[in-house]
């Protein structure tokens, strides 16, 4: 069948045998740099103008409707404005620290797309410890933020970095935790692995009650490591304008804007893959008449539609809750997350050895 | 492509950033004016140095989160494993969540977790 992987496996034979196995290999990595770029562009683009008319539609306006067709060269169009905005330096900033965060930002969310399962057999590194890279990479950008805060000699961005900061180490926890509860029930750390155990089902099905309390708990603590709304406090715009990234503007902003919409697309698209199957698609045990007429519906198809319904969810928060204050915050955290989510560990690892799942 | 994706990764997100931040600097024609550059505060002049010190709060979590991070690094592997060897990890692990839950305990009491 016509796929993403045998497209990929037609390019590399092409390039196998027309050039020499060096040039055929740097040549190879070059199509792959030039393919994640365009996937973060096209993220950036599609996942902005998405969320301007989700918001648009929950408060029943119609939302950006004038660049292109039906508003579709919005995000496009505010690209190319930015690109032609003047990135100022504030005097008295920490000039290299300044310039420098916006990188640190980029590379720790494009790192992030190399363990992530696109559809069946695409993924760029399928590493045995996935799962822990994806962990151990994420907490990289808080550097980033920390240093853009810090570096921009500006008291907003101070208070945004801080409590950034501390927001994002507290959520990490639960998020690990609830990964940590199917790595239990899967026993590998390996997104591939992880992926072929639920080719009979989803593990938010089949791991009972305790895989949904983990899927609840990690969409609450990725919405908070994302900086999203009811957590946005590092940048609650009305306290704090933006937050760490007030001081920056142009094209430096874009990257730090950028950033943060492939970390929810990563996050959401981790959460798809631990919970809801990554690109396998809907099964249910050994209907095998099912399963087949689900199989018909391409791997990729199955992982973006869980992927941005994951996302439209997220978006859905921003406009059903209102904003945290920090000691609510840290107290959902660490009075009622982490100690629900430590015993939901628990209770996975007792199913988990009387093999109680399906 | 194993690991040198890591390194294809990196030095596409440097070519991108780095393309986008070069870009604009060739497209923008910059009036420089010291107004520009001042700190923005809304409109007020800022008053003081920025870097000042700030909630002791901030501190505290970070400490307790680097505990609790650590523990979780330790469960990385013991949930690969658990599955095959049973209720002895079960056990040995319920006996090293406790010690832990009993520091946040002393933590929570001390008043640490509390936001002042």
């Amino acid at each position: 069948m016509w796929s993403l992987s045998s497209i990929t496996d037609i390019v590399q034979t092409w390039l196998g045998s027309t050039f020499n196995p060096t040039i055929a290999l740097l040549l190879q990595f070059v199509m792959a740099g030039l393919l994640v770029i365009t996937l973060f562009a096209v993220l950036g683009l599609v996942l902005v103008f998405m969320e301007r008319k989700v918001s648009a539609y929950m408060q029943v306006r119609i939302g950006p409707n004038r660049v292109g067709p039906r508003g579709y060269l919005q995000t496009a169009a505010d690209t190319l404005k930015l690109l032609m905005k003047e990135g100022l330096v504030p005097a008295g900033a920490d000039k290299f620290l300044f310039n420098l965060a916006p990188y640190v930002v980029m590379i720790s969310a494009m790192l992030l797309m190399a363990p992530i399962a696109f559809a069946k057999d695409f993924q760029m590194w399928d590493l045995n410890i996935g799962v822990l890279y994806v962990s151990s990479v994420s907490s990289i950008a808080v550097i980033g933020i920390l240093m853009a805060g810090w570096s921009s000699n500006n008291k907003y961005s101070l208070l945004g970095a801080m409590r950034s900061g501390a927001q994002i180490v507290s959520y990490e926890l639960s998020a690990g935790l609830s990964i940590i509860s199917i790595v239990i029930l899967v026993g590998s750390l390996k997104i591939s692995d992880i992926i072929a155990s639920q080719q009979d089902g989803w593990w938010i099905f089949k791991g009972h009650i305790p895989a949904i309390i983990a899927f609840v708990i990690f969409l609450i603590a990725v919405t908070a490591e994302t900086n999203r709304a009811p957590f946005d406090l590092a940048e609650a715009e009305s306290e704090l304008t933006a937050g760490f990234h007030t001081e920056y503007s142009g094209m430096r902003f874009a990257l730090f804007f950028l950033a943060e919409y492939a970390n929810i697309f990563i996050v959401c698209a981790i959460g798809a893959t631990l919970f809801l199957g990554g690109w396998m698609p809907f099964h249910i045990g050994n209907l095998q008449a099912f399963n087949h007429i689900m199989d018909y519906i391409p791997s990729s198809i199955w992982f973006f539609g869980k992927t941005f319904f994951l996302i439209f969810v997220i978006m859905w928060f921003r406009w059903t809750f209102p904003r945290l204050r920090i000691d609510q915050l840290l107290n959902l955290e660490w009075k009622y997350l982490l100690p629900i989510s430590m015993f939901n560990v628990l209770l996975v690892t007792i199913m988990a050895i009387m093999k109680w799942h399906f | 492509m194993g690991a040198a994706s890591m390194i294809v990764l990196i030095i596409s997100a440097i070519v991108f950033a780095a393309g986008g931040i070069i870009t604009s600097k060739i497209l923008v024609m910059g009036i420089k004016n010291p107004v520009k550059s001042q700190p923005y505060e809304c409109g007020v002049e800022t008053i003081g140095n920025t870097w000042v010190q700030f909630n002791v709060g901030y501190y505290l979590f970070a400490l307790i989160f680097l505990i609790f991070d650590v523990e979780i690094v330790f469960l990385y592997p013991w949930a690969v494993v658990v599955k095959s060897i049973g209720w002895t990890a079960l056990l040995e692990i319920m006996i090293f969540l406790f010690i832990l839950f009993l520091g946040f305990l002393y933590a929570h009491k001390k008043g640490a977790l509390k936001w002042v």
